[in-house]
């Protein structure tokens, strides 16, 4: 494949031009979290499930969920990994720095799961069911990067 | 059961590889119709409709259904197209089912194709995630793949050389399959001494991507026996999804295979599934899915599954061969990779798979899989359903 000949089409300038809506239930997620520091979940009237994030509605019950309830903000590790292979982040367009902790949190009186980082200073403490804390950023807006990462306190 | 029963009476394959520059994307589709018309012995006046799919945002082109046509050979026909992620191929066998058995269309001719060589896979299957909840620490398929490893092998102590006598088994009948992208045996210290890709899953326990399309000819009972002399029917299908944001998943089983099996084996009566069937293909992105899912099918109860692969009953010759292709692990053009499954036990069932053939199938069950936890299958009969 040596005599291979690139054409090339440049995309210029590209942002991403969507504009997502997180509605009523996303926002006061965001809200509680940017201004408290709290996290909060929604309870399903019928099975009783917190989910997190709050969100409209429960699908195997197929109810509206109108409870909150706050759950947190410390927790177990559900599940998780330690990334270690390079790639492209689309959000970005960067290379991910690698490796990092990719964890699946179960905040205390939830019954879902959360996706965030752990902190991997020592691989030894990610174990499942360890327990874990967020680091909220000092400077908080709004986004989930308000949360810096899960650390083990076990 | 559908108005009319259905028969698989041809199905094509392109070559594999992991990128096919000699081809675009029409001309690769157009491979896999030849092959497919070619093998049921038919021409293109013979179809009645075609339904076609991939995951568009691996080309980052939409539409196929449109750009596609002349190679698809859908100019002036009816054409669909249906993308599900990861279950794509095998919800284009469902649907293309669901067409033949609605009794509106004889012949059907069934495409999933994608040439994975042409963007960034991980970038691809992430945007495919929710941008404000899912994505921040997302990493493509493996990511969430390695976290179901993770929370099954906590619950029941299975180990990474487990899933490695998996990779050993698919990669090991790859090679008697001359579809298959990756052709060689490898050992069990191999795969673990592969690289860590993201914990517990090295290299190669997880699939390639790949260039290439599958095309299949299904035909209702009017016409199925004289087109083939020896049809693969079909007994009937099962789909499910399961969740909102990853993080509502049930890691360490896959709850929408569980549900799926439950209601196919019910609706066609197979009580005890791992004496009924004597092939499956299972859409099995990664070597650890071989131990958990076999659980969710009801082969094995929870916390067996690696014992069962152990005991060699899954290798070809053994009481119930999975992936005599050499699977997912051994090719994977993703919105290709269900309906290969699909075309796999039809070869199986025709008696046609050559050096992969496993002797006397009665029934035999293909199956596919999205990153989103989702579950397709489709029960594949020798016999035409009552």
């Amino acid at each position: 494949m040596t005599d291979v000949e690139l054409m090339v089409i440049r995309s210029v300038g590209g942002g991403q031009p969507f504009k997502y809506a997180v509605g009523e239930h996303g926002s006061r997620f965001f809200h509680e979290l940017k201004e408290h520091r709290r996290i909060v979940g929604i309870k399903c009237p019928k099975c009783g499930k917190v989910y997190v994030p709050p969100r409209r509605v429960c699908g195997p019950c197929f109810a509206e969920m109108k409870e909150y309830v706050e759950v947190g903000p410390g927790g177990r590790i559900g599940t998780f990994t330690i990334l270690r292979y390079a790639f492209i982040d689309p959000e970005t367009g960067k290379q991910k720095p690698v490796p990092y902790g990719y964890g699946f949190i179960k905040f205390d009186g939830a019954d879902t799961l959360f996706q965030h980082y752990i902190d991997i200073e020592d691989e030894s403490r990610l174990k499942i069911g360890a327990r874990v804390e967020p680091v909220f950023a000092p400077q908080r807006q709004g986004t989930i990067r308000d949360i810096e990462y899960f650390r083990v306190v076990d | 059961m559908g108005k009319k029963r259905v028969a698989i009476v041809g199905s094509g394959q392109t070559l594999h590889r992991s990128r096919r520059p000699d081809v675009n994307g029409q001309e690769l589709i157009h491979e896999a119709v030849q092959a497919a018309l070619s093998d049921a012995d038919l021409t293109l006046a013979d179809i009645d409709a075609i339904v076609i799919g991939n995951m568009d945002h691996f080309e980052g082109i939409n539409y196929v259904d449109c750009w596609s046509v002349d190679g698809s050979g859908g100019w002036m026909k009816p054409v669909i197209k249906l993308t599900t992620g990861g279950t794509t191929g095998s919800t284009l066998s469902i649907g293309g089912y669901h067409m033949v058995a609605s009794g509106l269309f004889e012949k059907v001719l069934i495409i999933g194709w994608e040439k994975n060589s042409e963007s960034d896979t991980t970038g691809a299957i992430t945007t495919a995630f929710d941008p404000i909840w899912d994505r921040l620490v997302f990493a493509g398929a493996i990511s969430g793949l390695a976290v179901e490893a993770q929370a099954y092998m906590a619950r029941y102590g299975a180990t990474d050389r487990d899933a490695a006598r998996v990779a050993v088994r698919d990669r090991r009948h790859a090679c008697k399959n001359p579809h298959a992208q990756l052709r060689q045996e490898v050992t069990i210290e191999q795969v673990l001494a592969s690289p860590m890709l993201a914990d517990p899953i090295h290299l190669l326990d997880v699939c390639p991507r790949t260039d290439g399309a599958c095309a299949v000819i299904m035909a209702n009972e009017d016409v199925a026996e004289k087109l083939c002399p020896t049809p693969d029917w079909i007994w009937g299908t099962a789909n499910r999804h399961s969740y909102t944001y990853l993080a509502d998943v049930n890691f360490g089983a896959l709850d929408s295979m569980a549900g799926a099996a439950k209601e196919l084996f019910a609706k066609t009566g197979i009580k005890e599934p791992r004496k009924q069937l004597q092939v499956i293909e299972l859409y099995q992105p990664y070597s650890f899915a071989g131990i958990i899912w076999i659980e969710d099918l009801g082969l094995v109860p929870r916390g067996k599954g690696a014992e069962y692969i152990w005991s060699g009953a899954t290798d070809l010759g053994g009481e119930l061969p999975i992936n005599p292709s050499g699977g997912v692990i051994a090719c994977n053009p993703i919105g290709a990779t269900g309906l290969i499954r699909c075309a796999e036990v039809s070869l199986q069932m025709m008696g046609r798979a050559g050096e992969r053939q496993v002797p006397e199938v009665e029934l035999g069950l293909s199956t596919g899989f999205g990153g989103c936890m989702w579950t397709d299958m489709m029960l594949h009969g020798k016999r035409k359903p009552e």
